[in-house]
């Protein structure tokens, strides 16, 4: 397997009126061409700026450090029009809300049209074909009436599906995927994770699956990346993971699951507090306020990523969790 | 669709309406009394007297404005009793004029107006975006008689480019026909685009925000089209808006204008009218133009419905 996506020591800084907010804190992740990863944190991680980062879609004024290597190329410092060429063809995303994010004065047909347009070297009538084997593939009924419709003719999910056969249109070599299911009705969370999935394998992509929700990349990733203030605070083999974890923030977001098999009316363990201000940061391990097995070493300096036992499994910790996790925390 | 069109133009009968009595009443509640002006001092109270009766001036006013609302719906606006012109005749010599002052001035407001918000936007707080900002105020606080003499200085007395007054009709001479229209055009035009550009460019600026604008960079589209394709489209409501108001506004005619070019538009026939109390062509033409008003704007509604396809389906 060979390395398609190398995040190496990025960093993210967006100029406030507060001060510098530092959104993602010197993270390196990697991914292999055909894997999955799943990135999991609550808001304001910095999850969705470092997608960011990897899309070059960062706001004006954000500062950008470190490299971001995709398929041998670093996109931090390609040249826009050859950035250009690569986005929409060999690195796509689906965003959050399907509301917002398609065009709601472009019919769908035009939206879809466009990409596979601007990327592949198609006629009008080959690509209208294309777009309607990407919805009928993504499970839109009557594909081709749907293409002189507009979005607010759709439902949520649909439009979710819409965008995914999007981002599907060219065959990227990675897809991004921002909180794909967040906006959507519970009913149909689980369909489209599937669709995703489904597709992912069929046409051998690389895929980030970002996600407040450990349940989303429990079944559906190779590998999870636990975010918090900034930084990845542990990163496993997902199966690793949800054998032992060792990061108390990752048991807290694992324990703030609602469990079918829990009795009516038990109390959800949130976790109390608030992450730490991105402006202000702490000098200890940013989680160590609201961590339940804190003690003085975490208040005084930042713990780094260690390897545990697993091949693969980093974890920030000094006083990591031993227990076999996932039973009951 | 349809459904859409024909609410619209239910729509327009009660504003017209209101048109024609608030029209009415202006001109009935003008002091002096008509048949005194028409016969001037020396008329005896026996003349007067027999004229109000035949113009039906010693009607009651309901009365008055049914009758005349009556006409006007046959077609009989009235006519002058200074030049015995019909309003319709007196109105479609001068409306070529202001029509045709009226599309130039548009049309070079919007030539400039458009690409400048375009290019502030996509650069917003950029030095080509502060200074435009910047010059569209000055403009804009310069009256526009000052406007038009620096013109005319510069381009007929300094450069003899252009003609600084005067007029010949399309149909005689279309070349020195539009050379006359260049500068009184080019007046309203400069008064006309800092406004253009600024709904626009804020209008642009706020949709640049949207997410389906970092779709459309994220599906590696070229920035041209981005700017063109996802961003104006969506963006130009408020600037129909403004346009529509713009054209309503020249279709009555610019008086300051059409005087220091020497333009026979409506607005020198509106003011002459006031100037001799020649009430039946005022009546008559400020109905006239507000009800091209009422038309333009339902125009700008019909633009909204082809803009944006929400309108036309009534989800928003």
């Amino acid at each position: 397997m060979s390395t398609l996506l190398t995040i190496a020591d990025v960093a993210v800084e967006l100029p406030t009126p507060r001060g510098n907010l530092r959104a993602v804190d010197h993270v390196d992740l990697s991914l292999e061409a055909g894997r999955t990863l799943g990135i999991v944190g609550e808001s304001g991680c910095g999850k969705t700026m470092l997608s960011r980062a990897v899309l070059q879609l960062l706001p004006k004024k954000a500062k950008l450090t470190g490299r971001v290597m995709f398929d041998g190329q670093d996109l931090a410092r390609l040249a826009p029009e050859s950035l250009r060429r690569l986005r929409g063809r060999d690195l796509a995303v689906v965003f959050q809300d399907p509301m917002t994010s398609l065009n709601p004065v472009l019919t769908i047909g035009t939206q879809l049209m466009e990409t596979i347009q601007e990327h592949l070297e198609l006629d009008a009538p080959a690509a209208k074909a294309r777009s309607i084997e990407l919805l009928a593939a993504v499970g839109i009924p009557a594909p081709e009436q749907r293409l002189a419709q507009y979005p607010h003719q759709c439902s949520g999910g649909m439009r979710q599906r819409i965008a995914i056969a999007i981002a599907l249109s060219c065959e990227p070599k990675l897809l991004i995927a921002d909180e794909p299911t967040t906006a959507l009705d519970v009913t149909i969370q689980a369909q489209i994770l599937d669709l995703l999935a489904r597709e992912q394998r069929r046409r051998h992509m690389a895929m980030i699956i970002i996600t407040h929700d450990l349940g989303v990349v429990a079944g559906r990733a190779d590998e999870v990346a636990v975010m918090y203030a900034g930084r990845v605070v542990e990163r496993a083999p997902t199966p690793a993971l949800f054998k032992r974890m060792h990061m108390p923030y990752t048991e807290a977001l694992l324990a703030a699951i609602p469990k079918l098999d829990a009795a009516p009316h038990t109390p959800l363990p949130a976790i109390s507090g608030r992450p730490p201000d991105p402006t202000r940061p702490l000098r200890g391990c940013s989680f160590a306020p609201r961590c339940r097995y804190a003690a003085g070493r975490c208040h005084e300096a930042k713990p780094a990523l260690t390897s545990a036992e697993t091949p693969g499994h980093l974890y920030a910790c000094f006083h990591p969790i031993q227990m076999a996790a996932g039973v009951d925390a | 669709m349809l459904n859409f069109v024909v609410r619209r133009l239910l729509a327009m009968l009660p504003v017209l309406l209101a048109v024609s009595l608030l029209t009415f009443l202006i001109a009935s509640l003008l002091p002096g009394d008509l048949a005194l002006v028409v016969l001037g001092d020396q008329a005896t109270p026996e003349n007067v007297a027999a004229l109000r009766r035949d113009m039906g001036l010693d009607q009651p006013l309901w009365w008055r404005y049914l009758s005349w609302l009556g006409h006007v719906l046959q077609g009989d606006l009235g006519r002058s009793f200074r030049t015995g012109q019909t309003v319709l005749q007196a109105v479609a010599e001068r409306i070529p004029v202001s029509l045709q002052l009226m599309l130039m001035a548009e049309f070079i407001g919007l030539l400039i107006g458009v690409p400048v918000a375009i290019a502030c936007a996509a650069r917003a707080g950029g030095a080509f975006d502060r200074f435009m900002t910047g010059s569209a105020f000055a403009i804009l606080s310069m009256p526009s008689f000052l406007v038009a003499i620096l013109l005319i200085y510069l381009f007929a007395v300094e450069l003899h480019w252009l003609p600084a007054t005067g007029y010949v009709p399309f149909s005689e001479e279309p070349l020195d026909n539009l050379r006359f229209f260049v500068l009184p055009a080019l007046t309203l035009a400069l008064a006309e685009w800092p406004g253009i550009m600024r709904v626009l460019r804020s209008d642009m600026i706020a949709t640049l925000q949207e997410d389906y604008i970092a779709l459309a960079k994220a599906k590696g589209l070229k920035p041209a089209r981005i700017l063109f394709v996802h961003a104006l489209k969506p963006s130009s409501l408020t600037l129909v808006t403004v346009t529509g108001i713009n054209i309503g506004r020249l279709l009555g005619g610019t008086l300051i204008v059409e005087s220091i070019f020497a333009l026979p538009g409506i607005g020198r026939l509106l003011v002459g009218a006031i100037y001799t109390r020649d009430l039946v062509i005022l009546q008559g033409v400020v109905l006239l133009v507000a009800c091209g008003f009422v038309i333009v704007n339902f125009i700008v509604d019909m633009l909204y419905a082809v803009l944006d396809p929400r309108i036309r389906h009534g989800h928003a």
